[in-house]
């Protein structure tokens, strides 16, 4: 029997298995998904608030301001992309001046440190794009962006070095109770635990009455994005909101770690928690929307658009606590469930310690990670890297120089990519201009040598999304 | 050592201006070319048309490649393939890395561009809809089945009648796919007519014209259909007109992008227009010493055209070597009625020898026309066509004595013959 189970293995289920992993304890992660990070982690707005938005008082306000602190540091470690570069909520009226006031004053209740209301030609200065309709703005220093997936990722790699193991493609169909805990049914395959945690995002209504009654619902609310190519991204240094609605923070415009600009979303409640669909309105608010901050963007430069969804619910905060014995929630974790991920990894090791798991600390976890990023280099250090392992002098991804020892590296990472978008997740193979057109064929024939697959058997991204459907002559005969 | 020229790309381009340059009189010239080997995208065309201007004969994409790979040979002209070029600095210091000589800081007195272009994405045009695999851009299509060996789906609608999408219709058909549709937004294709005879009427395969794709549904992470509905003047989809296509592949063939990403870089000058770098009559850069041809200053239709702009880059970088700096006072071009660039952007009377080519392209369909070459108002010359295509690139010759008679700049203009 396991200690812990956790349910999902999106954000906040991989900062909760990393928190576990720190102890002396049997923990198993149950994934839907034939990889981590798929559902809101890997399709969201990158932000890590600073933590004005959230009521005082609330876990959500707690854990967004502890979140925003430890993101620096565990970045660090963790060698996520992270970039401080501080926020600011724009404003375009008076009414909307108010607003800023009321965050201003939200944020400090909160300890939001160094928040500062600008006025209209503040903003400018730091942000010569800004709409000139701008009157004034809220400045948070501390909020910063962040690659999501790749703190997610990066958690449950420190997770599993730590023993976790992670099972993917295991999407939890039945739940009962058993003498000591739980037994939890994925497909054929059964986990015995004494303790779960619900980590299960959209589904996290689904997992909890498996066991309890009915206490929340979500509703998927599904928001459009653009990402623009690089030239793009001097348009915000900062991340630029307009002032939240009671959809969410509304339609921003921001730089993204990877040096893109990233526009969007808009917010529309959907039946289906697992369809990502991009819409024409969708993109059209957005573009509409965005261009009342930043009139000049030039959409021409777009290289991608995706929608993500977010897990919100008809709980005014995050639903963190005991559903039944020894299950814990961690549901309806809407924004800022990634800014606040890694407080929530925290919050549910001493939940789970006041309802009588043990705590034995591990004399020494694995607590950093580390990537070769060949372009960050410095001429040197690509000099020596070269040396070291040739492969990283093959460049493969030309859009955004990635090597193929890169591609091997993320190949063979703890939790090994078997398509070409885990990969791209893993070393940004794919994530530039081209969108892998150049390099997705090559990435493709590196991922079938390394795992010994047929080419046939790489996926694209999710389970069923095949790229090749014969070798060539075979439809031919066949038709 | 210090190199007389490296030229980055082994496509055609590159090809044809290393081999130029070495006939002018370069000695230590190096191609760097990133794929494993070189030709380029060439490589992957296994169809044949190449060469009806250059060699007076059909030759198909390997070969047409294979007769410059064979000039090359009794040159001494290097090549360093599966290798990178990651900047240019304007003192034309070139660092590249490669698994096999690890990173390397080579000099030259001249470089020359010819990586080529990229195709459009999904993104760059915001398909709406899910997001599944299935949607391939032609060109990887066509790399994943000719040099991979690989049918990347057997039911396929192609959005945009570009000639990649249109050769590549017809190969799937082929291969055994069932084409359903070719749909292109513009109300003309953007491709040679002669491909569309060939790929698309001989396999009775529909054109859909003043069409485009709203909608992309998957069923289990692949696509399933797609939603194809007319659109207006404006291309806006008009409502009600839409037709849904059960497929489980869409190849997109809607526009190529040039390159130029070492260029920008490089703080080349840039034309917004084409996406090139601006370069004048002998396809010089505004970075004295560094030229650039082929797709990475506009798209071209046929290579064979590539191969005659290269030249002209090659036999530059020699002159700039041997001779030193190109000299004169640039006259502009300028972008007249229907006009919607040219290339070169810039002339120096005093480089002409001869004549000088400009290419420029059309922005709409012409009939029975003719394209004025105005300077000051004044016409110096006017040339006669039957027919103009925003998918056929026009070439001029323009004398160098008639640019004796311009006046700081050239406009070029287009118009329909009757209107005279």
């Amino acid at each position: 029997m396991y200690d812990v189970a956790v349910i999902g293995c999106g954000i906040i289920g991989a900062a909760t298995a990393f928190s576990l992993s720190m102890y002396q304890l049997n923990v198993v992660v149950l994934e839907r998904e034939n990889d981590v990070a798929l559902g809101a982690t890997r399709a969201n707005s990158a932000i890590i608030h600073a933590g004005y938005d959230p009521e005082p008082g609330t876990k959500m306000a707690r854990l967004n301001v502890r979140g925003c602190e430890m993101a620096q540091a565990l970045c660090a470690q963790l060698d996520v992309p992270y970039l401080n570069n501080g926020s600011l909520v724009l404003a375009f009226s008076e009414e909307e001046m108010a607003t800023v006031r009321e965050l201003y004053a939200r944020g400090e209740a909160n300890g939001v440190p160094g928040q500062r209301i600008l006025t209209g030609d503040e903003v400018r200065a730091m942000e010569p794009y800004v709409s000139n309709e701008v009157v004034g703005a809220l400045y948070a220093p501390s909020a910063g962006i962040v690659n999501p997936w790749e703190y997610a990722i990066a958690m449950a790699e420190v997770a599993v070095q730590n023993s976790v193991e992670v099972r993917l493609n295991a999407g939890v169909t039945a739940i009962a109770r058993i003498p000591g805990g739980y037994r939890i049914t994925a497909g054929d395959q059964t986990v015995d635990a004494r303790y779960v945690v619900n980590c299960a995002g959209v589904d996290s209504a689904v997992m909890h009455e498996m066991v309890a009654p009915k206490a929340f619902t979500i509703y998927p609310v599904r928001g459009d994005y653009y990402l623009m190519d690089k030239c793009e991204s001097v348009r915000a240094r900062r991340v630029l909101f307009q002032c939240p609605s009671a959809l969410g923070k509304g339609v921003l415009v921001s730089p993204t770690v990877h040096g893109n600009l990233i526009v969007g979303p808009d917010a529309v409640a959907c039946e289906d928690g697992h369809r990502v669909n991009t819409t024409a309105e969708g993109l059209a608010y957005v573009k509409k929307a965005a261009a009342r901050s930043v009139p000049s963007i030039d959409y021409r430069s777009a290289i991608r658009n995706f929608a993500g969804m977010r897990a919100n619910s008809d709980q005014k905060d995050f639903v963190i606590g005991m559903a039944a014995e020894n299950f814990l929630d961690l549901a309806g974790i809407k924004s800022p469930g990634l800014s606040s991920a890694p407080a929530i990894g925290e919050e549910a090791v001493k939940l789970l310690s006041e309802n009588g798991l043990a705590l034995t600390p591990k004399a020494n976890p694995v607590t950093t990670r580390k990537c070769v990023r060949f372009k960050s280099l410095s001429e040197d250090e690509k000099r020596e890297a070269v040396r070291r392992n040739p492969l990283y002098g093959r460049v493969i991804c030309r859009c955004e120089t990635i090597t193929e020892g890169e591609i091997v590296d993320a190949i063979h990472s703890p939790i090994p990519p078997c398509s070409l978008d885990g990969v791209k997740r893993r070393a940004g193979s794919g994530m530039g201009r081209c969108q892998g057109g150049f390099c997705g064929p090559r990435v493709l024939e590196i991922l079938a040598r390394e795992r010994k697959l047929d080419p046939t058997e790489i996926l694209k991204d999710r389970a069923g999304s095949w790229i090749l459907a014969c070798e060539t002559k075979e439809e031919a005969k066949r038709v | 050592m210090t190199y007389d020229l490296i030229v980055i790309g082994g496509g055609p381009a590159g090809l044809a201006a290393a081999v130029s340059a070495s006939e002018n009189g370069l000695k230590n010239i190096l191609i760097v070319e990133r794929d494993r080997e070189l030709g380029g995208i060439l490589n992957q065309c296994i169809h044949n048309g190449f060469g009806l201007h250059r060699f007076k004969e059909e030759l198909s994409g390997p070969e047409y490649a294979r007769r410059f790979i064979e000039m090359l040979k009794n040159t001494a002209v290097s090549v360093l393939t599966d290798a990178m070029v990651l900047d240019i600095a304007p003192d034309r210091t070139v660092r590249v890395v490669s698994a096999q000589h690890g990173y390397q800081t080579l000099a030259a007195k001249s470089v020359v561009l010819a990586m080529g272009c990229r195709e459009r994405t999904r993104g760059a045009i915001g398909i709406p809809g899910d997001r599944p695999s299935g949607v391939f851009t032609a060109g990887t299509a066509q790399r994943y089945l000719n040099l991979e060996g690989y049918m990347c789906g057997r039911r396929v609608v192609i959005l945009g009648s570009g000639d990649i999408g249109l050769i590549m219709a017809r190969r799937m058909t082929l291969e055994g796919a069932k084409v359903l549709a070719c749909v292109e937004v513009m109300p003309y294709s953007g491709g040679l007519t002669r491909n569309i005879v060939q790929c698309l009427h001989d396999f009775d395969i529909p054109l859909y014209l003043s069409h485009t794709v709203t909608d992309i549904t998957a069923t289990n992470g692949r696509v399933s259909s797609v939603t194809v509905a007319q659109v207006d003047e404006r291309r806006a989809p008009i409502p009600g007109t839409e037709m849904h296509f059960d497929c489980d592949t869409l190849l997109l063939s809607v526009g190529l992008i040039p390159e130029n990403e070492l260029t920008r870089a490089a703080g080349i000058a840039i034309d917004p227009r084409t996406n090139g770098p601006v370069v004048f009559e002998n396809m010089e850069t505004s970075m004295p010493g560094v030229f650039a041809c082929g797709n990475v200053v506009h798209v071209h239709d046929l290579v064979d055209y590539v191969s005659a702009e290269s030249e002209r880059a090659g036999k530059a970088a020699a002159r700039f070597v041997l001779n030193g700096d190109a000299q004169g006072e640039p006259i502009e071009l300028h972008n007249g009625n229907a006009v919607s660039y040219t290339v070169p952007q810039k002339l120096r009377r005093e480089n002409v020898e001869k004549v000088a080519d400009v290419f420029f392209r059309v922005r709409r369909i012409f009939g029975a026309s003719v394209i004025n070459v105005t300077s000051g108002g004044q016409a110096l010359a006017s040339y006669k066509r039957e027919r103009m295509a925003p998918g056929e690139m026009e070439h001029l010759l323009l004398p160098a004595a008639l640019l004796q008679k311009a006046s700081g700049e050239i406009t070029i203009s287009c118009e329909e013959a009757d209107c005279k």
